[in-house]
């Protein structure tokens, strides 16, 4: 980091990164999925952090003789059935849904990224040892899995969270290594094995720049998987604990009401899909926005 | 050659294709690129016309709108494409497919992806002579075994059921000709033929072409790079400069009389194998396509150039009536009085180069393939012999050139002495220390002292960071010094490699393949190393760029005095910058000596082949070639005794097959060491071979 520093004050830097990120959001937000995306996620985020202020009653307090209420009048989105207002608890359970797809991305990633850029650019051995581990980690469906670390360490939303980065990790570990794989190809790599670098420097300052767009690129997709890969552990009843809302036990006991209500499962549903969505839209632009070539013929 | 006698009147001529005033425009985001401007070309029946032009020129453009086949953002703005008298722009799409492949064939530019991998090729040709014509499946193979004997693919009823993968590429390439062939085309478009190929199997491909040129009245246009591909095979040809035709005319006469400085400077830019002078690499660069201005294209970079040259049209003028030797330019009779011509090179005088030695390989051998776990468990193949037990030194000062064909293990060889591969058996010694037993503080000394250059400059800068971050760097590992320090000296670097000191602040994507290769130059020689590997460091640019590089190779040894090891296929570079050359064929030495008496008999037997497989500027020359049969055998299992025994064609039997043999000093007049592995004594060596 030091050196970049001085850089930019002993260089006289030209606009380029700003540039650079000009076109980038220019670019991001003419892709029409990327702009679908971040159309459903904009306002789902911005609910979801704002509920304390927007939401009209406490998203655990029950009201009784309201139970099961059609939307409209005094409940926006009606009530589930033991009448806690479904809007409130719909805006609260996305804090975490949204937290814990992002956190347990988030951790993912930060395993999976440098065992995937190791494990790629050492090679020979340690990097079969390295994949054979992820392949049988991979191997376990991964809804199963999670539950085998949950059934271990017990229910609760943290412990969801690790689940679900422990289920990730060897996806992105995957992702990384293959695209490590290519780039350690380059001359520029071995200009610097020439010059001596230490593994570390080149795989974290001179391979790591170079993936970050697949990297960006599958942990967008990623989130929507964790979500939902979150919200089924807590339809089984294994990730948030009640009374916390959650989107995904919101479901899970909106099941037994299906046949006397559409609207219980109905909103954390739509919620739910469209955070999914949104993420997985955003994702695939991504990966055409920031895939090189196609950004190679734009410029010529 | 036909083009000696050229009759007065063009108009009996029974003219194929007529091009008139072409131009063609893509479309892109910033504004739009005038890829082809006014071009004109005319081909007769049987006439082989050759289109040369730098990359950016738009000769590949050129050959996509002969076949209607451009990009969807390329547009024809103006002009004809006249096929037989027939426009064949905008022709309904029926008849344009029954045009193309049928009457104009196309051969593209890279067997390896052209060829359908999961069809075998005989198939791949048959399906086409099918589509075309009203044919019984039957009679569509016969035809197709008669097409691959006439591009001489031995054996045709077998390799016709070879998929592409099991065929070398020169074999994929006569696929390629002959699927073009099939339909008995009237005119044959070969977009860069022999790009890519080994000297001897390009040759191989040349002579094909000069043969077709005879047997079939095909017209031909053949699109390279290379001026050598077009002297041995064209009677015409045509010069394309940033999407103009700057000149064109008979090759006898564009060649010994270029009369446009353009021409004159791409001549004067390649470094020759007959004679020893120094490169005049073409100022400048290619202009931007977006924003043509007004006048001559070339202007800024034609040292002919006056004022009024960057105004006004620039029309076309006839140099020779006769000949219809037609150029480009308003100063042509300058340019033809006093044209550009290289000076002759003194030799590099011997005192710069001593008889020190820097670099010591003993016996180097590099295996790969070492076994995977599984692999020993279920028995994998045995090791690759990149290279296979190689002596080798590098005086102080010298450069040591390394030629051979690709596979031949030459890049391996140089990454295992610079330790960037660890070495399978064998010594290497750098200022008298093994290299395989330093310590950390005795590696990072001995990495300072011996960098490496790539062939590609695309991949050997990381594109992330700014250009002088990446000169820093090196600074920052090998060197004692501050950061006052490493910013002066890379601005210093930059001086020395021809950059301003503004390109300190750019990303490698700003800058072009030259520009990058430079740079790469600049991080290797940062911290003044003493040994440098130059891998292919021009063969992936263009010819007057790949002068300019050679020029500050140059200039940077005698600055610097360091040590080269030049890895290159191409005999006219290597003998351009090396003092001495060293021959290698399937991972070992087979000839080493100083440049000269490389280049004169006696020769190793290969040495021999690839020297006559070498394409000559001179159109007149006489194609004499020793060729080689066969293909070069697997490193996995090469030949016992002689590596080159299974295709030398003074092979001497049992002994050369038994036998390996030793490097042999031949006694030179002038002390030089030139060894030679060959069991033929030295009269047979120096023999001409009958054939």
């Amino acid at each position: 980091m030091a050196t970049e520093k001085q850089n930019s004050t002993t260089v006289p830097t030209g606009d380029t990164l700003v540039d650079r990120l000009k076109v980038l959001i220019h670019s991001v937000l003419s892709n029409r999925r990327c702009a679908v995306g971040l159309t459903l996620l904009t306002p789902i985020v911005i609910l979801t952090v704002l509920a304390p202020i927007i939401a009209p009653y406490n998203p655990t307090e029950t009201h009784m003789g309201a139970q099961l209420a059609s939307p409209g009048g005094k409940f926006l989105l009606g009530t589930d059935h033991l009448g806690r207002d479904l809007f409130s608890r719909v805006l609260y359970g996305g804090r975490s849904s949204l937290l814990l797809g992002v956190t347990s991305t988030g951790l993912a990633m930060s395993m999976g990224v440098p065992i995937g850029v190791f494990s790629g650019y050492i090679g020979g051995r340690v990097d079969e040892l390295i994949m054979r581990l992820m392949d049988t980690l991979m191997s376990i469906p991964s809804l199963l899995l999670a539950l085998l670390i949950v059934a271990m360490m017990g229910p609760g939303l943290f412990n969801a969270v690790i689940a679900i980065a422990t289920v990730y990790t060897p996806r992105i570990a995957r992702v990384v290594r293959s695209s490590t794989l290519s780039v350690k190809q380059e001359e520029f790599i071995r200009a610097a094995e020439a010059r001596g670098e230490s593994r570390l420097y080149i795989c974290f300052r001179e391979i790591l720049p170079n993936i970050s767009s697949p990297v960006i690129v599958e942990g967008s997709i990623r989130v929507g998987f964790a979500i939902l890969t979150g919200a089924s552990l807590s339809f089984l009843g294994l990730g948030t604990q009640p009374p916390t809302p959650d989107w995904g036990y919101m479901i899970s006991t909106a099941y037994d009401h299906l046949w006397s209500t559409i609207w219980y499962w109905l909103w954390p549903s739509v919620w739910l899909g469209a955070t999914i969505l949104g993420f997985n839209l955003l994702g695939d632009g991504l990966r055409d926005v920031l895939d090189p070539r196609v950004e190679e013929s734009k410029v010529m | 050659m036909s083009h000696e006698s050229y009759p007065t009147d063009r108009k009996n001529w029974n003219s194929i294709l007529e091009v008139d005033s072409l131009s063609v425009t893509y479309e892109t985001p910033t504004g739009g690129v005038q890829a082809l401007r006014d071009v004109s070309l005319s081909l007769e029946t049987g006439e082989t016309v050759g289109i040369v032009g730098e990359s950016g020129s738009g000769k590949s453009t050129l050959a996509l709108s002969l076949l209607q086949y451009l990009d969807d953002n390329g547009q024809v703005t103006n002009g004809s494409i006249q096929f037989k008298d027939r426009e064949i722009q905008n022709l309904p799409k029926v008849e344009l497919q029954n045009l193309r492949g049928k009457q104009i064939a196309h051969v593209p530019q890279d067997p390896n992806t052209s060829l359908n991998p999961s069809l075998c090729v005989g198939e791949q040709i048959s399906e086409t002579i099918r589509e075309h014509e009203d044919v019984t499946n039957q009679e569509a193979r016969e035809r197709m075994h008669e097409i691959l004997k006439t591009v001489r693919i031995g054996d045709p009823e077998y390799n016709a059921e070879r998929y592409p993968h099991e065929l070398s590429g020169g074999m994929q390439q006569r696929v390629l000709i002959a699927m073009a062939l099939s339909c008995n085309p009237e005119l044959l478009i070969l977009d860069e033929p022999t790009t890519g190929l080994d000297v001897t199997t390009q040759a191989k491909i040349l002579d094909l072409i000069q043969e077709l040129k005879d047997s079939f009245d095909t017209a031909i246009i053949l699109i390279t790079h290379d001026l050598s591909v077009i002297a041995e095979t064209c009677d015409r040809v045509t010069i394309l400069y940033a999407g103009e035709v700057m000149e064109q005319g008979p090759v006898t006469e564009i060649f010994n009389n270029p009369a446009n400085p353009y021409t004159q400077g791409l001549l004067a830019a390649i470094p020759r194998v007959k004679e020893d002078r120094k490169l005049n690499p073409i100022p400048g660069k290619i202009p931007d396509l977006t924003e043509i201005s007004d006048g001559c294209i070339f202007a800024e970079r034609c040292e002919f150039s006056e004022r009024d040259c960057k105004s006004g049209e620039i029309t076309t003028e006839v140099v020779d009536e006769r000949t219809n030797h037609q150029t480009r330019c308003r100063r042509w009779s300058d340019a033809i009085e006093d044209p550009i011509e290289p000076d002759i090179e003194p030799d590099r005088s011997s005192a710069s180069t001593s008889s020190e030695e820097l670099l010591k390989a003993e016996d180097v051998k590099k295996y790969f393939g070492e076994n995977s776990f599984f692999d020993q468990i279920f028995g994998g193949e045995p090791p690759v012999k990149a290279v296979d037990g190689v002596d080798l030194t590098v005086n102080k000062g010298e450069t040591l050139g390394l030629v051979g064909e690709s596979g031949c293990g030459k890049s391996t060889l140089g990454s295992t002495l610079l330790k960037l591969l660890d070495i399978t058996d064998g010594e290497i010694t750098f200022n008298g220390e093994n290299i395989n037993s330093l310590d950390s503080s005795g590696l990072q000394e001995f990495r300072s002292n011996a960098q490496i250059v790539f062939q590609n400059p695309h991949s050997s800068l990381n594109p992330r960071k700014r250009v002088g971050n990446q000169l820093k760097r090196p600074l920052k590992l090998l060197t004692d010094s501050n950061n006052d320090e490493r910013h002066e000296r890379m601005s210093e670097l930059l001086d020395q490699v021809g950059l301003d000191s503004n390109y300190a602040s750019r990303y490698p994507h700003e800058l072009s393949g030259g520009e990058k290769q430079r740079v790469a130059i600049a991080r290797a020689f940062a911290a003044q190393p003493a040994f440098i590997v130059l891998d292919e460091p021009v063969s992936s640019l263009d010819v007057s760029v790949q002068a300019t590089i050679l020029n500050l190779l140059s200039m940077l040894r005698e600055e610097y005095n360091s040590s080269y090891l030049f890895i290159s296929h191409d005999l006219s570079v290597v003998k351009h910058i090396s003092d001495r050359i060293a021959v290698m064929y399937l991972g070992e030495i087979v000839e080493v000596g100083s440049q000269k008496s490389i280049f004169e008999p006696p020769y190793h037997p290969y040495t021999r082949a690839l020297l006559s497989a070498n394409p000559d500027l001179d159109p007149n020359r006489e194609s004499d070639r020793v060729q080689l049969e066969g293909n070069v055998p697997s490193p996995r299992d090469p030949p016992s005794g002689c590596p080159f025994h299974t295709r030398c064609p003074q092979y001497m039997g049992a002994k050369c097959e038994h036998q390996e043999p030793e490097l042999k000093t031949i006694e030179t007049d002038d002390g030089d060491t030139h060894q030679i592995a060959c069991h033929l004594d030295e009269e047979e060596l120096a023999d001409e071979i009958s054939r």
